[in-house]
C-alpha cells in the first residue's frame, strides 16, 4: 500500500507556475481545501461557546500574523503590540460611533491609521537594534496607552467606547456564527498575502534584513525603508485584528490594551514559531486556550482539591510563563516544526531513515 | 522655590533607588549579554520575604534584611543555573522572552503565596520629620538615600579591589581572555544574577518601607528599563546618573505637569524622554557603541 504520508512522489514540474505555486503537489493542494472546507462548516454543528472561542483565536492569528512579519521575519522586536491594537480598537470605535460611518470603511481606516503610528514608531528603527529597539517600542506602548486614557474627548478616558456589531445591509453580524464567518475570510486574506509577501522582493528583503541588516544593506537594500515598511505592513494587521476584536467585543478601554496583552501576542508567536504564517496561527489558537483549558482542569479537580481555584490566577501565570521558557528550551521554533516534525517521522515511517 | 526643591529631593531618593535596580541590570548585561525583565519580581520576592520574616516571625529589622539578601542570592543563583544557563549565546528575542516567561512564574508564585492586598512595613525608622533649611524630610527618606549610597561605595569599592569583582570586569570586557586567564566565566554569571536579586531586593525593601507593599511594586522593574538604557545598558555610572535623571525628571513632571493634565503624566515621563535621547544616541548617554563586521 502506498504511504498516505508521501505526498511528492511522483510529481514533476513542468513550467514556472507550477514551481512557484504555495503548495505545488496536487494532494496537498487538496489537503488544504479540505481543511478549509472542515473550517467552514464547523460552526453549523458547534456550539456558541466553542464558536466564540474559535472566533477570539482566530482574531489573535490575524494580529500574531501581523507581529510575525515584523518580529518573526524581520528581527525587529516590538513589545508595543498591545496598544497597537488599541489603536486599531479605538480608530474603528471613534469611525463608527462618533463620525457614523459604516464599519465597511473603518476597518480598514483603522488599518491604516495603525500602519502610521507603527511606522512613525519604527522610524527610531534604523538606528536601534536588538535590546534598544524592544525598549523604545515600549515606550511606544506606554506613550499611546497614555494618549489613549487622557484625551477624553475623543476616546472617553478610562471608561472606555461602546462598539455595535457591523452591519451589510440589513444583515447585523450579531449571532457567534456570522460574526465567526467574518473573521474567517479576514483570516484567510492576511494569511494568503503573507504567504504571497515572504515570495515577493519585498518579503525576500524583510528576510535578507532580519538575517544580517549589515550585509543586507551592502546587497542594495534600502535598510530604512524596508524596515519601516515592516513596521508599517505589521501595523496594518494588529490595526485589523484591534478593530475586529473591538466589534466582536463591542468595547474599548485602555485596560483592555495594556502590555500584557503585548506579551502574549509575543508568546503566540513565539509558541507557534517565528517566521510562519501557520505557526501564529497554531499558537493563537494555543495560547487562547491555555487559561480556558486550565480553567476546565481546575474545575475538575475541584473535588479532589478545595483550595485549587482560589490560586487560579497565579497557576495561569505560572503556567503561562512555564510554557514560554520550556518551548524556548525545547523547541525554539515552535509548534509549526513540532508539526512538521511529525510529518517527517511519518514520511519515512516505519523505517525512520 | 521651597515646593521646587522639595519635589527635587524627593526625586534624588526615588532616583537612587532606582539607581540601584538599574545597577543590578546593568550588571547582568554587562556580564551575558542578557537583559532581565523579572527584576521587578526578583525586588517583590525579596521585599517579601523580609516582611513575612518581620511580621510572622517577628525577626529584628537587620536581622530579617541580610536573611531576605542571603535568599535573594540563593535565588538569583538557582534561577542563572536552571532558566538563564540555556540561553546564553541565543538570539535577542529568546533572551527577552526567557525573562518575561521568568517574571510571568515568579508574578505567579508571588500571587499564589502572598495574595493581591497591600500590607504596610512595620515602622523601622522614626516619624518624627526632619527639617533641612525650609524643606521637610521624612527619616525613611534620608535613611534611603544613606543605604542606598552605602550600596554604591560598596560594589564600587568591590569591582575596583576585590579579586572577584575584577574577574567579574574582566568577564565583562573579553569573554574568551578571561576564560584563558582561569576565571570561570560560569561562576560570573551567577555571582552576577545573584547581586542583582540582592540589589533589587534591597531596593525593594526600601521602597515598601516609603509606599507600601503590593504585586504592583513589581512595575518598578519595566520603570528601571529606561534609566538603564538611557544610561546605556553597559555602563554602571550609567545606571547612577540614569536614575538620577529620571527619577528627579519623573517628581518634577508630578509636581509640575501632572495637575495640569489631569495625573498619570509622571508614569509616562521616563518613555518620552528616552525615546527622544536615543533618537540621538542610540547606545544611551554612556553605552559603548557596538561595531559590526559583516
Amino acid at each position: 500500500m502506498r504511504n498516505p504520508f508521501v505526498m511528492d512522489c511522483g510529481e514533476f514540474h513542468v513550467n514556472y507556475k507550477q514551481d512557484m505555486a504555495i503548495w505545488k503537489i496536487t494532494r496537498v493542494r487538496m489537503r488544504v481545501f479540505i481543511l478549509l472546507a472542515v473550517f467552514a462548516v464547523f460552526p453549523m454543528f458547534a456550539s456558541d461557546y466553542i464558536i466564540g472561542l474559535a472566533t477570539l483565536c482566530g482574531i489573535a492569528a490575524i494580529g500574531a500574523i501581523g507581529l510575525n512579519i515584523l518580529t518573526g521575519f524581520t528581527g525587529q522586536i516590538s513589545i508595543g503590540v498591545g496598544a497597537f491594537l488599541g489603536v486599531g480598537g479605538y480608530t474603528s470605535a471613534i469611525l463608527t460611533a462618533k463620525l457614523g460611518l459604516s464599519f465597511w470603511i473603518a476597518m480598514p481606516t483603522a488599518g491604516i491609521v495603525t500602519a502610521i503610528v507603527g511606522g512613525l514608531f519604527g522610524l527610531p528603527s534604523l538606528r536601534l537594534k536588538g535590546l534598544y529597539l524592544a525598549i523604545a517600542t515600549l515606550a511606544a506602548q506606554v506613550i499611546i496607552l497614555f494618549v489613549i486614557s487622557r484625551w477624553d474627548a475623543l476616546t472617553g478616558g478610562t471608561a472606555g467606547m461602546v462598539l455595535s456589531r457591523p452591519e451589510l445591509g440589513s444583515f447585523v453580524f450579531y449571532s457567534e456564527r456570522s460574526y465567526y464567518y467574518l473573521m474567517f475570510v479576514v483570516l484567510v486574506i492576511t494569511a494568503l498575502f503573507t504567504l504571497n509577501l515572504f515570495r515577493s522582493r519585498v518579503g525576500r528583503a524583510f528576510i535578507a534584513v532580519r538575517d544580517r541588516d549589515v550585509a543586507a544593506e551592502v546587497m542594495g537594500i534600502d535598510l530604512f525603508k524596508y524596515k519601516v515598511l515592516a513596521f508599517i505592513v505589521s501595523s496594518f494587521f494588529v490595526g485589523i485584528a484591534g478593530a475586529l476584536l473591538g466589534h466582536y467585543t463591542m468595547v474599548v478601554s485602555p485596560e483592555l490594551y495594556s502590555i500584557t496583552v503585548s506579551i502574549e501576542y509575543l508568546a503566540i508567536i513565539l509558541v507557534g514559531g517565528l517566521g510562519s504564517v501557520f505557526g501564529s496561527i497554531y499558537g493563537a489558537v494555543f495560547i487562547t486556550l491555555l487559561p480556558v483549558v486550565l480553567r476546565s482542569g481546575v474545575e475538575m479537580m475541584s473535588g479532589v482539591f478545595p483550595d485549587l481555584s482560589a490560586v487560579l490566577i497565579g497557576m495561569k501565570e505560572v503556567v503561562f510563563g512555564l510554557v514560554i521558557i520550556l518551548f524556548l528550551i525545547y523547541e525554539p521554533q515552535g509548534l509549526a516544526k513540532i508539526w512538521k516534525n511529525i510529518k517527517d517521522y511519518f514520511k519515512l515511517w516505519p523505517f525512520s531513515y | 522655590m521651597t515646593f521646587f526643591l522639595q519635589m527635587l529631593v524627593t526625586g534624588i531618593v526615588v532616583g537612587s533607588v532606582y539607581a540601584l535596580v538599574a545597577l543590578g541590570f546593568v550588571l547582568i548585561y554587562k556580564s551575558s549579554d542578557a537583559i532581565n525583565f523579572a527584576q521587578g519580581e526578583f525586588l517583590l520576592i525579596g521585599t517579601y520575604v523580609c516582611l513575612t520574616l518581620i511580621t510572622a516571625y517577628n525577626i529584628p529589622f537587620i536581622a530579617a534584611l541580610l536573611i531576605a539578601l542571603m535568599f535573594s542570592a540563593v535565588l538569583g543563583f538557582v534561577i542563572e543555573r536552571i532558566v538563564l544557563r540555556p540561553f546564553i549565546g541565543e538570539p535577542v528575542i529568546s533572551m527577552i522572552m526567557a525573562t518575561i516567561g521568568l517574571s510571568s512564574v515568579l508574578a505567579g508564585i508571588v500571587h499564589i503565596i502572598w495574595g493581591h492586598e497591600t500590607r504596610v512595613f512595620p515602622k523601622i525608622f522614626s516619624e518624627q520629620p526632619v527639617n533641612l533649611g525650609e524643606i521637610v524630610i521624612a527619616p525613611v527618606y534620608l535613611w534611603s538615600l544613606l543605604i542606598v549610597v552605602m550600596m554604591l561605595v560598596i560594589f564600587t569599592l568591590f569591582f575596583k579591589y576585590s579579586k572577584l569583582g575584577i574577574a567579574m570586569r574582566a568577564t565583562a570586557d573579553d569573554q574568551q581572555a578571561a576564560m584563558s586567564m582561569g576565571i570561570s566565566v560560569k561562576m560570573i554569571f551567577a555571582v552576577a544574577w545573584a547581586i542583582a536579586a540582592i540589589v533589587s531586593a534591597v531596593g525593594g525593601i526600601l521602597l515598601g518601607n516609603i509606599n507600601g507593599v503590593n504585586a504592583s511594586l513589581s512595575a518598578i522593574g519595566l520603570k528601571v528599563l529606561p534609566v538603564a538604557i538611557l544610561g546605556g545598558l553597559d555602563s554602571i555610572p550609567g545606571a547612577i546618573i540614569g536614575g538620577l535623571i529620571i527619577g528627579i525628571l519623573e517628581s518634577l513632571t508630578g509636581g509640575y505637569l501632572d495637575p495640569l493634565v489631569g495625573g498619570g503624566l509622571k508614569e509616562v515621563m521616563p518613555f518620552v524622554i528616552l525615546v527622544f535621547i536615543l533618537m540621538f544616541k542610540p547606545y544611551g548617554l554612556f553605552g559603548k557603541k557596538e561595531i559590526e563586521r559583516v
